[in-house]
């Protein structure tokens, strides 16, 4: 059986996320043949639909309305609802993102559906949708399946691989009258670092208790930009106050996935391993050899970090820049 | 103000999870109300405290969700309410706690931000969709006054300021506050209060509780290969790491 499904994308400062393109990926596994559509929020000015065609999207509807620029859950709803009362998929596909996981309930209760949410996998056989997500921030995973009504997902980032499957994509510029929104955002408030998203990256690079001060995470930044990645951190570190809550990883707090795990000074606690075992290689630097980290690590060095992460980072810098 | 908290428990976050029969064995666990949902709990209290009113609690559970409930009530909560069910589908509980929540004109709903046993996020915003009523999502900062919502909420790092009117449902991240313990008294007098019970027949019809998904099983994720110490000169173990790392992890 072929499914419509539809894919609503999301872009950050002007580009689409790379969550969106692993969104059209499954998508096509759950289309089975059929078509996908996606949905753009914004112009679209930068090739956006181009791309979306290349992963995959048989139509891309445009949705240029001013009050989408900023996302309130009112007006997504009301643009989410008027692209499914259009397009009227049998499959809905978002990222588990900041506004995916917001939105998406909302629109599942509206709409009288389930919603499989954080899947890290999709298994399609004999025409049966299998959805993989974890639980207890990764401790176990639970496979399930829909028992009534169109199959709504979201997708953890960075671990669909994104796939092209290019298609001469329609573009189709969509309208949706959107009025009575309840919530209004007065301000935002962009965090210091750099822009790189905890839950989106390819390298985490995390600090604990061992990095003893707010100063102590610069290395870590420094290391983290040569690398292209994000910083995180423990509980520890948040709860002494050297950095933001936003930045916690663990079973309270972010989960993540990414290729690289490097964390700095931390000594492994049981929810903090839940937060970022999945990812795909750990490092563990850690004076403590004892420290339980070094257990779910690749690669392990005994040693101070503040000593450790500059030479890394030196010792990247190089690599990096020879081809 | 009238504040509803709905809340849940939890498997304690220092668990092993063991499966058995594809199922996560429950039977010497040791549970807690949901991290995020003690955070409401604590906002609500703040609230009541600062302006009056009635701080009710409300969970969709089995018996020995009784428990998270005296410690809420312990904490300060005025009011308990247990929906008797097992039900794991966020549209049936979404609906059972609407229920309760159009028994009384509630101004302000709380609940965490996700449970960190399923990981799921949905049952208090799809509660806020059942009841037509607007809601900022993990709210790091709260004030209420004059029938007015200002909140910050955690939106991926970046802080956004949202203001909306009451009746309002939020969702309490972490940093919102420090939830208190419960005190001696407040334990001893928890242990008299009454706590309400209802079943899911009291309060939606059946057919609007129809289950959507289903687990089909749970298991453990795979063990990894034992990890390398890197050995030798400092100096040399970095090389040796960064070397692998650009290889394995396509570093460009």
């Amino acid at each position: 059986m072929s499914r419509k499904t539809l894919v609503f994308t999301e872009q950050r400062e002007g580009r689409l996320r790379n969550v969106s393109f692993e969104c059209l990926t499954a998508a096509c596994r759950i289309a089975g043949g059929g078509e996908v559509a996606a949905v753009l929020f914004g112009s679209g000015e930068n090739g956006q639909t181009d791309e979306l065609a290349k992963y995959g999207a048989d139509q891309v509807y445009v949705l240029t309305n001013e009050s989408l620029a900023q996302y309130t859950p009112d007006a997504y709803k009301q643009a989410m609802l008027r692209v499914i009362d259009h397009v009227k998929p049998d499959a809905i596909v978002l990222g588990h993102t900041g506004i995916g996981k917001d939105i998406a309930p909302r629109l599942a209760q509206r709409l009288n559906l389930g919603l499989v949410s954080d899947c890290t996998d999709i298994q399609i056989e004999n025409d049966e949708i299998y959805l993989i997500r974890p639980i207890f921030a990764g401790k176990a995973f639970q496979k399930k399946v829909f028992t009534a009504g169109k199959p709504f997902v979201t997708i953890r980032p960075n671990n669909i691989q994104k796939k092209e499957n290019p298609r001469p994509a329609e573009v189709i510029p969509f309208h949706a009258e959107i009025k009575d929104v309840r919530t209004i955002v007065k301000e935002i408030v962009r965090q210091s670092t750099s822009g790189v998203d905890l839950t989106e990256a390819k390298v985490v690079v995390s600090g604990g208790r061992g990095v003893k001060s707010t100063e102590g995470f610069k290395p870590l930044q420094e290391l983290a930009d040569v690398l292209g990645g994000a910083v995180g951190a423990s509980r520890a570190a948040c709860d002494a106050g050297y950095c933001d809550y936003a930045m916690q990883i663990g079973q309270t707090g972010k989960v993540v996935t990414p290729d690289l795990y490097i964390a700095c000074g931390i000594s492994g606690a049981i929810q903090h391993l839940a937060g970022m075992s999945q990812s795909k290689i750990i490092v563990a630097i850690n004076k403590d050899p004892e420290a339980p980290i070094f257990q779910v690590a690749d690669y392990g060095i005994v040693g101070d970090l503040f000593e450790v992460v500059p030479k890394l980072t030196e010792e990247f810098k190089k690599v990096l820049s020879e081809k | 103000m009238n504040l509803l908290v709905c809340i849940r428990q939890t498997f304690d976050t220092e668990e092993k999870i063991v499966i058995e029969n594809e199922k996560v064995k429950d039977a010497d666990a040791k549970f807690i109300i949901n991290p995020y949902d003690e955070y409401a709990i604590e906002e609500a209290l703040k609230l009541r405290e600062a302006q009056g009113g009635t701080v009710t609690v409300v969970t969709v559970g089995p018996e020995r969700t009784e428990s998270a409930l005296r410690t809420a009530l312990a904490m300060g909560a005025d009011k308990a309410i247990r929906i008797d069910s097992a039900s794991d589908d966020e549209s049936t509980i979404a609906r059972l706690l609407a229920g309760i929540a159009k028994k009384e004109a509630f101004d302000l709903i709380l609940g965490g931000n996700f449970d960190v046993d399923t990981g799921a996020g949905q049952v208090t915003i799809r509660l806020a969709e059942e009841l037509d009523i607007p809601h900022i999502g993990a709210v790091t900062r709260l004030k209420v006054e004059n029938g007015h919502v200002e909140a910050e909420r955690d939106a991926e790092g970046a802080t956004e300021v949202v203001e909306c009117s009451l009746p309002a449902l939020v969702t309490a991240q972490q940093g919102l506050n420090e939830p208190r313990y419960p005190s001696l008294p407040g334990i001893m007098k928890a242990k008299r209060k009454r706590i309400e019970q209802y079943n899911p027949e009291d309060l939606a019809p059946g057919d609007a509780l129809t289950k959507k998904t289903k687990v089909l099983s749970t298991f453990l994720p795979q063990q990894k290969e034992p990890g390398r110490m890197l050995e030798g000169d400092l100096d040399d173990q970095v090389k040796e790491l960064a070397s692998i790392l650009r290889v394995k992890c396509s570093l460009v």
